[in-house]
């Protein structure tokens, strides 16, 4: 008894598994970065680039708990500017489109964060989309 | 016999706090009296497997007289074993030491050794493995867990593959099944190849192949034995009856252990299967070729296994009977159920089974075509063909030990239950987790019930004996019912020093002083001879 | 000392990449050819370890019996404990692959002097550490998809909600993470503290949880703490798995050193205990059913031994069977 048939029957299903990523992806198109739609008008974000897409969901959570628990509202960046903390406002103003902005990188990377539970995005709006 | 220290001194050595050194240094093993099993002598290896060139030595030596090459046979025999048995080379492998096992063995319970750690037990040869047979150890070789193979590890492997009752208890609890019987019968194995072995298992061994059982019993004498029971019988019931003796053409050949004709109180339970038989007409035979159910190569090789077990399936074929009935033996239905079929079969010139009695056909059986005596009685009682008087056992307070081989190499767990429930009044299980599936080792088997091994015989029942004591103690049990001659002999012994006050019976010998024979006298004691209940004048 | 050991190898394991991705740069050798060739050596190791073990034979039927046999219809049979179908051994092994049925029966064993009195209670701690970090592993590993599909199936988004619906901080934490540290840690403490466990724990066996725990602690550090720029990772993962390999610049160290830390796993992973992965499917004591008795079992390397025949014993016996009256072939 060696039961060839069943352990090949079980590396093939073992093996099928561990590839997944390999043959889900024959036949797609090849991956590009997300293309984001940046704001035409201005020349910077609040912070350096860098460190906004690394962080910028730990400052809007901060964010959110400064305004809505302790009142204040003004943001200064490192630069020394001062912003209003306001996604719709502030954010919003330049990066206008939700889908063309936030939820390239978010669909990507498989984010589903709970912003749009209470916010609306500007432009989605204006457009009859929500 | 050297003397076991008293339970005191035993209870008080035990401790389960290990060393806090490397358990690969902590060697060689000690070699004192009580712990070891005396080595077979060179004639019996000679003559049994045609061993060369062995000599006399003893466990308390320095030198034990290995083969010049010796090292080179075991890699040879380890090689050849990876090939042959996948167990042995996925449990090799696959060991996490997660320590689930390390407190299941009952010789670790009751010594305290570590080495007695199933998961340790299997280490000893997991880490000549692992630097012998896999890369990942020849380059780390320590670090990756392997050490090399040195006379010193050859005398650990003596001491703690021959303190294993290959009783699978560890294997239930086991995350990956790994079975340290397994690897136990595969170490004896190895050690076999370089002239290691034990006296009590070779005598045994080299009888059984020669006579027909294990003592060594000649037909004559064999004859004699029954004789003296069927007097006994009449005596007590009155009855005269003739047991048939290879005789051609009987529908059954009925095999029993030899501990079951040879020693008290295995003899009850044998008067007990031939008074049944006669009750019931039964179209049987014994036999004084295939004379011994038990077979003591399990603990020796697999191929002495089979050598031993071939007999049973010959006898049947020359005698031509339709099929087996096998007696109360543990380690004996390992092998039927496990083994036989494959080893020796396929018997295809025997009929399924069918009991003439009932017409009960055991489908269960359909291809190794042999029963065991507790399925075969409770189809009896259950088809109402028996006349039970239960209360004739009163005076028996009883328990019952599942063996270990038919527990967890069979299942057989409910059958003698019924038996034992339906011809006696008084039956208390002992504590859940210590039967069943869970049941603990008598201490004594895999060949190791000789008498110089009596101290971890003790230590290593003490788990079983503590779960009688407990019923004892709570419900005045006084009878331990077993369905194995190796029990017989060895609990004795154990009760005696653990918890005396309790006797130790077949299932059997309850079932035929319950049975009322037609046309037999009143009784007045029981098959020992003790009164029966109200009987006590 | 054994751990001792194991944790100086994980933290030259940790080492390593600190250097060469960190301090060296060499991103491609870090974020292309290691990985490569660790899944390359994890799949040929993998499947060399299973093809050796399928080699070895099968030669007999010894599966532990747990449970009450088949015998009569009025006797209740245990189908899964001691299955005699196909069925029953397919339900077993579901068990305990998905659910570690027999580590579930661990009782601790305690020897009372007085009396002497030894009893047995339920110890479910080591079943339920060791289902929580698999079960954890396997989220995470299966949360890890979204790196290697575009569009992700919705099925690891689920997950992925599922394990962080406590919704606590920014980015969600993921309770498996804190559940697989937990676990790891019981698993790691046990064989320090437990003199048993202690003195039969190798150093590979602490180095396999050193290693895990590096693991898990670098992604965490990656995911909350020194943040780095998923997006730029799933360009790199993904380039990985659609063999267009790209390094993306913005890729820090620390990814590197996850990213090292899973390759020496993989490569580790076939040649070490953790192929109980596999392991557990060819256990002949759990894969097999007890019907020994109803179908044979064939030995493939089943030979013809030296046997007693009744003939030779008859020879050896006639006088003595006739004179006792037993009958015998010849006379």
């Amino acid at each position: 008894m060696y039961d060839a048939g069943k352990i090949l029957i079980g590396l093939v299903i073992f093996l099928l598994l561990l590839t997944f990523p390999f043959w889900f992806s024959l036949g797609q198109a090849s991956y590009e970065s997300p293309d984001l739609q940046l704001p035409e008008d201005k020349e910077e974000c609040i912070e350096d680039t860098e460190w906004m897409r690394k962080n910028h969901m730990q400052l809007l959570d901060d964010w959110r708990d400064t305004v809505v628990r302790e009142g204040k509202s003004i943001y200064i960046g490192k630069g020394g500017k001062k912003y209003d903390m306001s996604l719709q406002k502030t954010c919003m103003d330049c990066h206008t489109s939700k889908e063309e902005f936030c939820d390239k990188c978010h669909n990507t990377a498989s984010v589903d964060p709970y912003c749009w539970d209470c916010h609306v995005a500007p432009e989605e709006v204006a457009n009859g989309q929500q | 016999m050297a003397n076991p220290p008293s339970t005191d001194t035993v209870v008080k050595s035990i401790d389960y706090t290990m060393p806090r050194t490397d358990w690969m240094e902590d060697i060689p093993p000690q070699f004192i009296p009580n712990n070891y099993s005396n080595p077979a002598k060179p004639d019996q290896l000679e003559y049994f497997f045609g061993y060369k060139g062995a000599k006399e030595w003893l466990p308390t030596h320095e030198d034990w007289q290995l083969p010049e090459n010796w090292q080179e046979i075991i890699y040879e025999g380890f090689r050849e074993r990876l090939e042959k048995y996948r167990s042995l080379k996925v449990f090799m492998d696959i060991c996490v030491r997660c320590g689930a096992c390390a407190d299941k063995c009952h010789y670790f319970i009751g010594s305290g050794d570590p080495k007695n750690m199933p998961v340790l037990r299997a280490e000893l040869l997991r880490s000549i493995y692992r630097k012998d047979f896999t890369t990942v150890g020849r380059i780390l070789g320590k670090l990756s867990g392997g050490r090399k193979l040195t006379k010193e590890v050859i005398k650990e492997w003596y001491m703690y593959f021959y303190q294993c009752t290959e009783c699978r208890r560890c294997s239930l609890f086991c995350p990956y099944g790994i079975d340290t019987a397994e690897i136990t019968m595969l170490a004896r194995e190895l050690l076999n190849l370089v002239g290691i072995q034990t006296d009590w298992i070779m005598a045994p061994v080299i009888n059984s192949f020669n006579v027909g059982n294990h003592i060594g019993i000649p037909p004559h004498t064999f004859k004699d034995i029954v004789d003296f029971m069927v007097d006994d019988i009449e005596e007590l019931t009155g009855k005269r009856i003739d047991p048939p003796i290879n005789k051609k053409g009987a529908e059954i050949l009925f095999i029993p252990p030899s501990g079951d004709y040879f020693a008290d109180p295995g003899t009850y339970t044998f008067m007990g299967y031939l008074m049944l038989f006669h009750e019931l007409g039964l179209d049987y035979t014994l036999s004084t070729y295939a004379a011994e159910g038990g077979n003591f190569g399990l603990f020796t090789s697999h191929e002495a296994m089979k050598r031993l077990n071939a007999k049973m399936y010959a006898e049947a074929q020359r005698l031509g009977v339709k099929w087996i009935l096998g007696g109360e033996c543990g380690h004996m239905w390992r092998v039927v159920n496990q083994y036989m079929d494959t080893l020796n079969g396929p018997a295809d010139f025997l009929e399924v089974p069918r009991s003439p009695i009932t017409g009960t056909v055991f489908q269960n059986a359909s291809s190794t075509k042999m029963v065991h005596i507790t399925e075969f009685t409770a189809d009896l009682i259950r088809n109402n063909v028996l006349n039970l008087d239960p209360s004739r056992n009163d005076n028996k307070r009883v328990t019952y030990h599942d063996s270990c081989n038919p527990a967890r190499a069979m299942g057989l767990f409910e059958e003698p239950r019924y038996v034992i429930n339906n011809v006696c009044n008084h039956f208390y299980e002992m504590p859940e987790q210590t039967i069943r599936e869970r049941t603990f080792c008598c201490g004594s088997g895999a060949g190791l019930n000789n008498d110089e091994f009596m101290e971890m015989r003790m230590r290593g029942g003490m788990p079983r004996a503590n779960a009688v004591k407990q019923v004892h103690d709570q419900y005045d049990v006084n009878m331990l019912a077993c369905i194995c001659a190796i029990d017989r002999v060895v609990f004795p012994p154990l009760m005696d020093y653990w918890v005396p006050g309790v006797d130790v019976t077949g299932v059997h010998e309850l079932v035929a002083n319950a049975l009322v024979m037609r046309g037999e006298k009143e009784r007045e004691t029981d098959l020992r001879g003790e009164p029966l209940p109200g009987k006590e004048g | 000392m054994n751990a001792l050991y194991a944790l100086i190898m994980v933290l030259a394991l940790v080492i390593i990449p600190l250097l060469g991705a960190g301090a060296a740069g060499w991103h491609v050798l870090f974020g292309v050819i290691v990985p490569y060739l660790a899944f390359i050596a994890f799949v040929l190791g993998f499947i060399y370890r299973v093809v050796l073990w399928g080699r070895s034979a099968v030669p007999f039927k010894i599966p532990t019996t747990a449970g009450q046999q088949q015998s009569f219809p009025w006797i209740r049979r245990s189908r899964i404990d001691n299955p005699s179908t196909r069925a029953g051994v397919v339900v077993r092994m579901i068990l305990e692959v998905l659910l570690f049925r027999s580590l579930f029966r661990n009782a601790r064993v305690r020897l009372f002097r007085e009396g002497p009195q030894l009893s047995y209670g339920s110890s479910k701690f080591l079943w339920l550490g060791a289902l929580a970090f698999h079960v954890s592993f396997f989220v995470i590993l299966a949360r890890h998809m979204r790196f290697f599909t575009e569009p992700v199936p919705v099925l690891f988004n689920w997950m992925e909600t599922l394990d962080g619906i406590m919704q606590v901080g920014v980015p969600t934490l993921f309770a498996t993470e804190i559940v697989i540290l937990l676990a790891l840690a019981y698993l790691l403490l046990r064989r320090l503290i437990d003199s048993k466990l202690r003195y039969i724990s190798l150093p590979t066996d602490y180095f396999a949880l050193f290693l895990l725990f590096a693991i898990v602690i670098s992604g965490v550090l990656m995911r909350y703490f020194l943040r780095v720029d998923i997006v730029d990772i799933k360009t790199l993962s993904m380039g990985l798995i659609q063999l267009q390999p790209e390094v993306p610049d913005s890729v820090g160290v620390m990814f590197y050193t996850h990213l090292f830390l899973v390759c020496s796993l993989l490569v580790y992973f076939p040649w070490s205990k953790l192929m109980h992965l596999a392991g557990v499917f060819f256990s002949p004591t759990r894969n097999l059913p007890n019907d020994n008795r109803m179908r044979r079992h064939v030995n493939p390397w089943n030979y013809p031994v030296k046997v007693h025949t009744y003939e030779e014993w008859e020879n050896e016996y006639r006088d003595k069977l006739k004179e006792a009256g037993i009958p015998v072939e010849k006379e």
